[in-house]
Order: structure tokens, then C-alpha cells, then sequence
């Protein structure tokens, strides 16, 4: 256990009195409640906190919280592991683990540094020239970057963590909780606002929790701490810290993560480790604060070189020092305020260098009362040292490029404040860069939101509180702060090379891209700030260029003698900061990932064995092994035993619609491609509707229950898609329609009885007369079944005698016992969907997906025939346009194996015998569209399309399937293979 | 997700409706030529900024929509019943 050597005895909001006890890299440390990993690593004096991405160069931290670039690290372990996490985000609790990344074998030796390999992997835009040729190569240079270049690694186990989903509606949504923030929420709270306050940090307060600043003559920190106990009473406002709002979305939905047990060493049972939420926001105040930038020097990623506001904020909040001897150099007054803290927070300031001729303002007066001499003219030309810093080379600007050597362990750099945009941008508004601030600015919002504070340029604390205020519906709540006028910001966007020429000049210190990167790309044509970031990849690392946007494009509008607002900035995009993919998926995974639909019969099939299978949503008993059977088996003893003796099956999925109103049969016939008007009633009809351009839609079939009543089957999966389409009909195209449509899909369950024995069962439940005469084929009859009131009608699918029972749902597994009771001694059996199948292609009857597939019309499926030339009906006339009626189209028909043995896989192609397949495309005949091994037939059978099929029966061609080395000759024939005269069916 | 107001509901969100294609095409009349046909089904202007289409509230009243929509903006400017889409 190493001791904190750099925490302060005293102040910082940490909390002595709960040592917290973690590792890194295996090493064990002691921190603070209060702490983050970041200032706990700081507090101990670790500087070296990971490898870079590309030239695997030490890295240290560089900010304090969301901006940091460099301090990634892999959290946890096993399956909960979590690589890329910021170590200046995440909070420390006891017994945290974490690892630095990008590093092997140590982070402190790592090989790919050493040998310097990275450096000549790497140069811009190295992804499009290095590895282009040859090609083949590709592969094995993918392997070596992936490895070496990249992030953390993925762990390997599925999440075992919990996440969830909220929707919330508010009157208003402040995001951030700094001076800006509080003040909007608490102006809207006070105005009886349904108020939501969402602050990624764990605590509120923002930036006023890391500076010495007053607000009304009184330390910040005591407003903000009685502005939360306000806000905390009022009941309509709910305070969200650990929530980060990552996305702006349209009408403003925005979306935000709230951390909810990741800062507990062990969950409470019944939290979820992340919520997701997704707030309707009817305004938005964007109180996001601004972001620091570095300045761009030689060597400016050495562990040590540090954003002056985070040198503070580990000072100020965390009673951290991150070094003993700072150089602290800024082109703005704002650095010395950092000067200032860091001093008081016991670090000795040994050069504080001023970029600007001129010096600063107030602030630069009150460093010197401090006993600092600030340098003018003056910044750091190269940070020297490897592994932590151990000086600083200073220049003049203005002069030859004489170099001085100041030692120090810390180099705080100030380049300036940039408005934390990235919310303003992602809903569509603009970014405008305003000179005074050598930033841009949010502007012309395109919906209901408001930027206020530093987030909007403001770098006042009176001006936040005041704009906060404002935006919140109060204007008058705006207290004095101790606000200093500062002189005016010095662009400077990069430091001269220092004469020596040494050193790399970061501008993308995450992705390692360098000024040189930039002036490579504008050399090399990709001038558009678009183009540059994708060529070097600038910006496009975890933090999304948070500290080197503004810098990388000032380089480029230099070497192009633009200005900034002529070279522009690139778009920001969702998420703000990186969202864990468990969060995205909340409780939507796995078994969940998405709804289970169980017919009312479900558990009876569940009792009787069966083998589920999913069909859309739903999932269906698709065979009931005996015990020791194949699927194959099981298969051919359903079907062989449905045609032989009698089979139930169940077919509640089917699409069912109830259709009622006087002009009901008019709606059918002109659905429908065939005649309904003439249906009478307690008739079934079969019917096959097109869409509009001619293709065939769906089948099913519609029964006439009453003289304005009735009752449509269609597909399981197009159940959804015919009720959408009878409701578009009549309510756009077709409004003079007297016409009520419902789904009764959920309220009606089906089980269909076919075989030779299926009358003698019916006759033994059913209360009316089930003889062929009193009940022929396609009839409709009303009547109790086992006591159940049913719908029974005479349709057939398998091509057997066969009745379809419909009962209201809940009688659904009473009807199906009374089936199974009374069908014993008849040897009545349950079959599946997959002997189902079997029986439909025996009878070459088509299903949705294979042979409705999108593309055949009613002639290619052999249905031509049915099809009215009497009335107009949907697809009526596109039907006939020219490439549905020329000839060489692919006709259903039947294949069979010449060898009356090999089976016929459902991914084979068809093409003539002597097409040998390969490398080069041959001419395909059709393909195979369904396959089974036929019981009554005795051999494998396969239904096809093939072109001009119906002209073809007899012919020979192959059926192969190069991918798997199938090659079946087969004969085509007729698709019905049972019983083509359907006598079966009406016997 | 956009927030779109249906007229016999009120504001829902997206995931209560299914988009239902271009609002502004006419169907034709039954024994209008070929051509008309196609134009119906298959051609689509595909205009930059306002324009009609049809939404199904498919998790809510089941009723069809007409929505003008700012295919720019997402700006919703409009929704109206079926034969009360003003000109
Ligand atoms: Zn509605």
C-alpha cells in the first residue's frame, strides 16, 4: 500500500474518514470517498497511466474530467470488464480494479515503443496508402494493426449486468449543473416547472466544484450547496447526477445514460447498473460549460503536461498535486487563475509564461501581488522527459528561437476556453467562431433549446448565473460574482518546433495525430475539414476531439490562408461521450431481445414433447419426436399418418379479420383477384390477393357467416400486412366503403383435423351434421364442439378431408383435450408445422416466402385461372404491364431426383445438365423452393420455379448448390404429387 | 424519434406509427391507362424541405394520417384526416 505523497492535508471535497482501497495495474493504492480514479492515481503520484494508440507512447492524464483524451483504462474483470473507461469519470469505490491499455509487456516497457515500429507504421492517412497493395496482404496487416494499434479489448463473456429503459416527459431539461445550470433550474423550479437537471458528474456544481470562486460575497460552494437543498425539496424537479445527456434528438427527445450502480463497490439487488433514458424535453437549456485546450508544442503528451484547469481542479476539489514544480503557460488571463490555485494548493511555480506581448489583466495583477512574475511573450517550445516530466524548454516567440531549460515535474497549459457544443450541434444548430474568443459559439438553434453560460461563450460566473436565471423564466435572480476583465486571448495555435527540431507536436493526443499529420494532409489535398479528419483521423477517437477540434482546423485554415469561420468545423454526432452497448440494449437481450408469441394451445404441445420453432414472432410445435426419432422420422410418421389414419394441427397463427357492413362483399371482390360477390352465405372461398403493381400478396381464404358478416383468413405472416392495407383502403382510397374491419387474430385459436378418419371424429363431438352432404367441402357451419361454441369450416390444406375448428381462444385447450380424448381410439394424432410442410408440398400447394416471394405473379404460380377478367380488383392492370406477361418466366413446378433417392436441398439452383458451375456465372434455369422427403410418394420431392416450367415437364436438369458440392439431377413434373384429382379432398 | 400529432390522438411518438409512403399520389381510377398505373406505384419525386405523407397510427387508433413533414428539417408542420388534407 503506497501512501498518498500528493494528497493536501486539508480542503478538497473528499472525504477523509472513508478510505477507499483500489489497484491499478495490479499495484494496490488508497483514495477517498469523493475521489475519482483519476485524482486517486494523482493523489499517489502515478503519472503513467496508459500507451498511446498508434506510436505507444507513455501517456499521462491531461484533464480532470470529461475532455481527458489519454487516461483510458480497462475497468473490472471478466465478463464485466470495461475497456476505454475514463479514469477521470469513474468514480472510486472500494476494491476498484483497473488496467492501462495498449501496453506489453508493461505499461512502463512496452515493445512496440522501443523498437520504434510504431512511429513507421503509422503517418497519416496511413489506413488508405500503406497497406493498398497488394491486396492479398491485407488481411495479415489488419491482424498486426488490430493488435497494435486500436483500443482496449473487448471482454469475452456475455454482460452480466442489468440495464433498463426510462421515458420521461419534462417542461424543461437543463443539462448541466454548473453556475449556469443550477440557476435555470432553479428559476423554473420556483415557477412550478416539471424540471429535469441531468450532470454527468457524481456530484452537482460543475466547474464551481474545482475553483476558489465567490458568488454574493460568499464561498460558490455554499450556493451551491443551498441552491441543490431548494431544488431537492421542490417536488416537480428531479436531480439526475452520474447522468450524461449523450444525444440530441429530433423534436427534442434526448437520450441520456444515468450511471446508477457503477460507483458501488457491490450492486443492491434490483438496481440496474445503467438506465437509459429518453426524455420528450418540451424546452432545453444547454448549460455544458466549456472545455480548456492545450497548446500545441513539442512533446506535448509527456506525462506532466496537463490542461491548467484540470492542474486546479485535482488541487482545488480532490486536494490532489500533480506535481511539486510547475511551469504554467497560457495565452489567456484564465491561466492565472490556475497559477494562483496551484500555488495555493502547495506547488511551486517555477516559470508562468504568458503567450501575449502584452501580458494579462486583472487576474495577471493579482498573480504578481501573489509573488509570481509572469514572462510575457513566452511558451513552452518542448516538454522534456519520458516517462513523467522533468523540464521544460521555453522560447520567446518572438525571438530566434533561443530555448531556456526550466525544471519542473507539471506543465500547465491554458490554449483557451472552447463552449462545449456538441448538444447545439447535434439538434442542427450552427457553430460560429467568434474572434474575441477564439472559439465558436453556438447559434441560430433550430428547436427548443438555449445555450447559456461558458456553454455559450460566456465566460463570466455573474453572466452564467444571470443567463441561467433567464432561461429558467426569471430574470431577476442574478447574484454578483467575483469576476475579474481579463485582456483580450491570443490565437496561437501551434509553438514553433524548437530549434533542436526535436519532439512530436500533438494536436490529436488520443489518436496520435501530430501538426505535422495536418500540414502532411493539406499537402497531400485534403484540405476539408471533413477530409482531414477522416484522412488523419483527427477528432475521431473516444472523445470525439473534445480538446483538439479547434486547434487541428486553425493549423489547416493557417496552411491554407483562410480564416477559421472560411474553413468551418466539423459536425458533432451522438453520443457525447461513449455509451456502453448493454445500455442500448437495456432489458431487450437475449431471451428478450424481442416478444415471444405462444398460441392458447402452447403448453399442450409443450406436454405432449413437441419441438418448438420460430415462425416471425410466434413460436410453433413443430414436431413431436417419439422417443430415440430423428426430426426426419418424426416428420414422415406425422405426414404418412395424417394421409393414412387423421392428424390435428394447430393453426391459431393464422391472420384472422372480422369484416362487417353492407358493402363487405363489395371490399372482398375487389381485394381478392377472383369473384366474392356471389359467395352465399355459410360458403368458403379461397382467395389470392396481388399488390398494387401486379405481384401476388397473400392467400387465404373468407367465409360468409352472415349477409353483411365476414370472416377472413390470411397467412401467419402477412396477418399484420392484409389488416394495415383493408384499413388503408377504406379509409384513403376507398372512404365511401360502409365498412368495419377488426383482428380477431388474437381472439379465435384454430386447430385443423385432417385425414381419412377426421369426419368420424367430428361426428363424435360436433353437434351438427358432419356428412358429406349436409356438410360438403368448402362449407361453413356454426355449432358446439365438445360443448364449445365453434366455427367449423370444410378446408383443407393438407389435401386430405379435412375441417378447420375455430373456438374463442381461451376454449382453446379445452377443444384440443376433448380432440385428443375422443380421437384416441381413432388414432387421431398431433402433427407439426413440419409435417405440415410435407403435406403441402405433396400438394404443391405455395407458401409466403418461398413461392409468394415478392417477385411471382398468380400465372407463375399457376393460378392463373382464378384470376377475374370481370372487375377491377387490386394490381388489375399492372398485372398485365410488359414483364409480367412476356415469356421465360420462372413457373412453378415439381421436381423429382432422377435416382429416386438423393434429396433435393431448398438452396439449389437449377440449371441444364451441361452447365458445369464454378468461377465464371452460368445461365440459371430456377431454383428450388421447397424440399421434403414425400411419405406417399416414397422418395425425396421438391417444388421449383423454373423458367417456362409448365413447357418443361419431363425435362432433366441438375439442382446444385456450388457452395455446398450438391448436384442432383432431377425431372420436372407436376407440383401436385398426391392426389391431383382432389378426391381426397371431397370424399 | 419524432414526435408526430395525430388528429383523433394528439402527439405520439414515432414508435406508435408505421410510415405509409408518399402522401401526395392519387390512385388512379380503375380503368385508367397502364401508365397511370405505373405512375402511381412506382414514381416518387424526392423533394428537398415540406412535404405529405401518409402515417398509420398502428399502435394507437389504427387510423391513417396525412403528415407534412420537412424532409430537411423533420420539422412537423401539419397533420390532417384523410380528405382533409387542405390544397
Ligand atoms: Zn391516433
Amino acid at each position: 500500500m503506497t501512501t498518498q505523497s500528493f494528497r493536501n492535508a486539508e480542503g478538497g471535497l473528499i472525504d477523509r474518514a472513508t478510505p477507499l482501497d483500489f489497484t491499478f495495474d495490479g499495484k494496490a493504492f488508497q483514495g477517498f470517498a469523493g475521489d475519482t480514479l483519476a485524482s486517486a492515481l494523482v493523489a499517489n503520484g502515478v503519472r503513467l497511466v496508459g500507451r498511446s494508440f498508434k506510436y505507444h507512447r507513455p501517456r499521462g492524464l491531461i484533464g480532470a474530467g470529461v475532455e481527458d483524451p489519454c487516461g483510458l483504462v480497462r475497468l473490472g474483470a471478466g465478463d464485466r470488464a470495461e475497456p476505454n473507461t475514463r479514469a477521470t469519470l469513474t468514480e472510486l469505490f472500494a476494491g476498484l480494479t483497473a488496467d492501462s491499455q495498449n501496453r506489453w509487456p508493461s505499461l512502463k516497457w512496452d515493445a512496440s515503443a522501443l523498437t520504434g515500429l510504431a512511429g513507421r507504421l503509422f503517418p497519416a492517412g496511413f489506413y488508405y496508402k500503406t497497406f493498398i497493395s497488394p491486396q492479398v496482404l491485407w488481411p495479415t496487416y489488419e491482424k498486426i494493426i488490430r493488435a497494435m494499434a486500436g483500443m482496449g479489448t473487448c471482454p469475452e463473456g456475455p454482460d452480466p449486468d442489468v440495464y433498463d429503459d426510462r421515458f420521461a416527459h419534462a417542461d424543461l431539461l437543463v443539462v448541466g449543473a454548473g453556475p449556469a445550470g443550477l440557476a435555470a433550474a432553479l428559476a423554473a423550479g420556483r415557477l412550478g416547472q416539471r424540471v429535469i437537471l441531468a450532470e454527468q458528474d457524481m456530484r452537482l456544481g460543475g466547474d464551481l466544484l474545482a475553483a476558489n470562486r465567490s458568488i454574493d460575497g460568499r464561498p460558490a460552494l455554499d450556493w451551491v450547496a443551498d441552491t441543490v437543498a431548494e431544488l431537492e425539496a421542490l417536488p416537480d424537479v428531479t436531480l439526475l447526477p452520474r447522468t450524461t445527456v449523450f444525444g440530441y434528438h429530433d423534436h427534442n427527445l434526448l437520450a441520456a445514460v444515468e450511471r446508477v450502480t457503477d460507483h458501488l463497490p457491490h450492486a443492491p439487488a434490483g438496481l440496474p447498473r445503467q438506465r437509459h433514458w429518453k426524455i420528450r424535453a418540451g424546452r432545453v437549456v444547454l448549460a455544458t460549460g466549456a472545455i480548456e485546450r492545450p497548446l500545441v508544442f513539442a512533446d506535448n503528451d509527456r506525462p506532466g503536461v496537463m490542461l491548467a484547469s484540470a492542474a486546479r481542479a485535482y488541487v482545488n476539489r480532490w486536494a490532489a498535486r500533480p506535481g511539486t514544480r510547475a511551469v504554467v503557460v497560457t495565452n489567456n488571463d484564465d491561466g492565472y487563475r490556475s497559477a494562483l490555485d496551484l500555488q495555493a494548493g502547495g506547488i511551486e511555480i517555477a516559470a508562468l509564461l504568458d503567450t501575449r506581448p502584452e501580458g494579462g489583466g486583472a487576474l495577471a495583477q493579482m498573480a504578481r501581488d501573489a509573488g509570481l512574475s509572469p514572462r510575457h511573450g513566452m511558451a513552452v517550445a518542448r516538454a522534456l522527459g519520458g516517462h513523467a516530466v522533468t523540464g521544460a524548454e521555453i522560447t520567446a516567440l518572438s525571438g530566434g528561437g533561443a530555448t531556456e531549460t526550466v525544471d519542473c515535474d507539471l506543465i500547465a497549459v491554458s490554449g483557451g476556453w472552447a463552449p462545449t457544443l456538441h448538444l447545439h450541434s447535434q439538434a442542427r444548430g450552427k457553430a460560429t467562431y467568434d474572434e474575441s474568443l477564439t472559439a465558436f459559439v453556438p447559434t441560430d438553434p433550430k428547436q427548443a433549446h438555449e445555450s447559456v453560460g461558458a456553454a455559450a461563450g460566456d465566460l463570466t460566473l455573474a453572466g452564467a448565473l444571470a443567463a441561467g436565471s433567464r432561461a429558467g423564466g426569471d430574470d431577476t435572480l442574478a447574484p454578483p460574482a467575483d469576476d475579474h476583465p481579463a485582456a483580450p486571448i491570443q490565437a496561437l495555435w501551434q509553438v514553433p518546433k524548437p530549434p533542436s527540431g526535436k519532439g512530436k507536436r500533438f494536436v490529436d493526443i488520443q489518436d496520435d495525430v501530430t501538426a505535422e499529420d495536418v500540414a502532411l494532409a493539406h499537402r497531400e489535398g485534403y484540405e476539408s475539414v471533413e477530409h482531414l479528419k477522416r484522412y488523419t483521423t483527427l477528432g475521431m477517437g473516444t472523445d470525439q476531439g473534445k480538446t483538439s477540434n479547434v486547434n487541428g482546423l486553425a493549423i489547416m485554415a493557417g496552411l491554407r490562408g483562410q480564416t477559421i469561420p472560411a474553413v468551418g468545423t466539423t459536425t458533432f454526432r451522438p453520443p457525447f461521450t461513449p455509451v456502453t452497448m448493454g445500455t442500448f440494449a437495456g432489458r431487450e437481450a437475449g431471451h428478450h431481445f424481442a416478444p415471444i408469441r405462444r398460441t392458447p394451445l402452447h403448453a399442450r404441445h409443450d406436454a405432449l414433447g413437441a419441438v418448438f420453432q420460430t415462425a416471425g414472432l410466434w413460436l410453433r410445435a413443430r414436431y413431436y419426436p417419439l422417443e430415440g426419432e430423428t426430426m426426419a422420422e418424426a416428420v414422415a410418421r406425422e405426414a404418412s399418418h395424417v394421409r393414412r389414419i387423421g392428424g390435428m394441427v394447430d393453426v391459431s397463427t393464422l391472420g384472422k379479420i372480422d369484416i362487417q357492413g353492407p358493402d363487405a362483399a363489395d371490399l372482398l371482390n375487389r381485394f381478392y383477384v377472383n369473384g366474392f360477390k356471389a359467395l352465399p352465405v355459410g360458403k368458403c372461398r379461397y382467395g389470392l390477393m396481388l399488390r398494387e403493381d401486379g405481384i401476388v400478396l397473400d392467400d387465404g381464404t373468407t367465409t360468409r357467416i352472415g349477409d353483411t358478416h365476414y370472416y377472413m383468413t390470411t397467412t401467419t405472416a402477412n396477418a399484420v400486412t392484409v389488416m394495415r392495407n383493408l384499413e388503408l383502403y377504406l379509409q384513403v382510397h376507398w372512404p365511401d366503403l360502409d365498412v368495419s374491419v377488426a383482428s380477431v387474430s388474437d381472439q379465435w385459436a384454430g386447430v385443423a383435423l385432417a385425414g381419412p378418419r377426421a369426419r368420424d371424429l367430428l361426428a363424435r363431438v360436433a353437434d351438427i351434421d358432419v356428412s358429406n352432404d349436409a356438410f360438403p367441402f368448402l362449407a361453413y357451419r356454426e355449432g358446439a364442439v365438445a360443448g364449445i361454441p365453434a366455427r367449423l369450416f370444410r378446408i383443407s390444406y393438407s389435401g386430405e378431408l379435412a375441417y378447420e375448428i375455430h373456438v374463442p381462444s381461451d376454449f382453446a385447450p379445452a377443444l384440443w383435450d376433448a380432440l385428443l380424448e375422443h380421437g384416441a381410439d381413432l388414432d387421431i394424432r398431433p402433427y407439426g408445422t413440419e409435417a405440415m410442410s410435407t403435406l403441402r408440398i405433396e400438394k404443391g400447394h405455395m407458401v409466403i416466402g418461398t413461392e409468394i416471394d415478392g417477385r411471382t405473379t398468380a400465372d407463375d404460380l399457376g393460378m392463373g385461372r382464378m384470376v377475374s377478367t370481370k372487375k377491377p380488383f387490386i394490381g388489375h392492370v399492372l398485372k398485365d404491364r410488359p414483364g409480367l406477361t412476356e415469356g421465360g418466366r420462372k413457373q412453378l413446378v415439381g421436381l423429382v431426383p432422377v435416382d429416386k433417392r438423393t434429396p433435393i436441398p431448398e438452396t439449389c439452383q437449377i440449371v441444364k445438365p451441361g452447365v458445369v458451375t464454378g468461377r465464371d456465372p452460368v445461365p440459371i434455369e430456377g431454383h428450388v423452393t421447397a424440399g421434403t422427403f414425400s411419405p406417399s410418394v416414397g422418395h425425396p420431392i421438391a417444388l421449383a420455379l423454373v423458367k417456362d416450367g409448365r413447357a418443361r415437364l419431363g425435362e432433366t436438369l441438375h439442382a446444385v448448390s456450388p457452395t455446398t458440392r450438391v448436384r442432383v439431377p432431377v425431372t420436372v413434373t407436376s407440383p401436385v404429387f398426391v392426389d391431383p384429382e382432389g378426391e381426397r379432398l371431397h370424399a | 424519434m419524432l414526435l408526430i400529432p395525430c388528429p383523433w390522438c394528439g402527439p405520439r411518438p414515432q414508435t406508435d406509427f408505421t410510415y405509409g409512403g408518399d402522401g401526395t399520389v392519387v390512385r388512379p381510377a380503375e380503368d385508367a391507362p397502364q401508365a397511370a398505373w405505373a405512375d402511381f406505384v412506382f414514381v416518387r419525386d424526392n423533394p428537398m424541405g415540406p412535404h405529405r405523407e401518409l402515417w398509420h397510427h398502428s399502435a394507437g387508433c389504427r387510423r391513417w394520417l396525412v403528415v407534412e413533414r420537412d424532409t430537411v428539417t423533420h420539422d412537423i408542420t401539419g397533420s390532417f384526416k384523410p380528405g382533409e388534407v387542405p390544397s
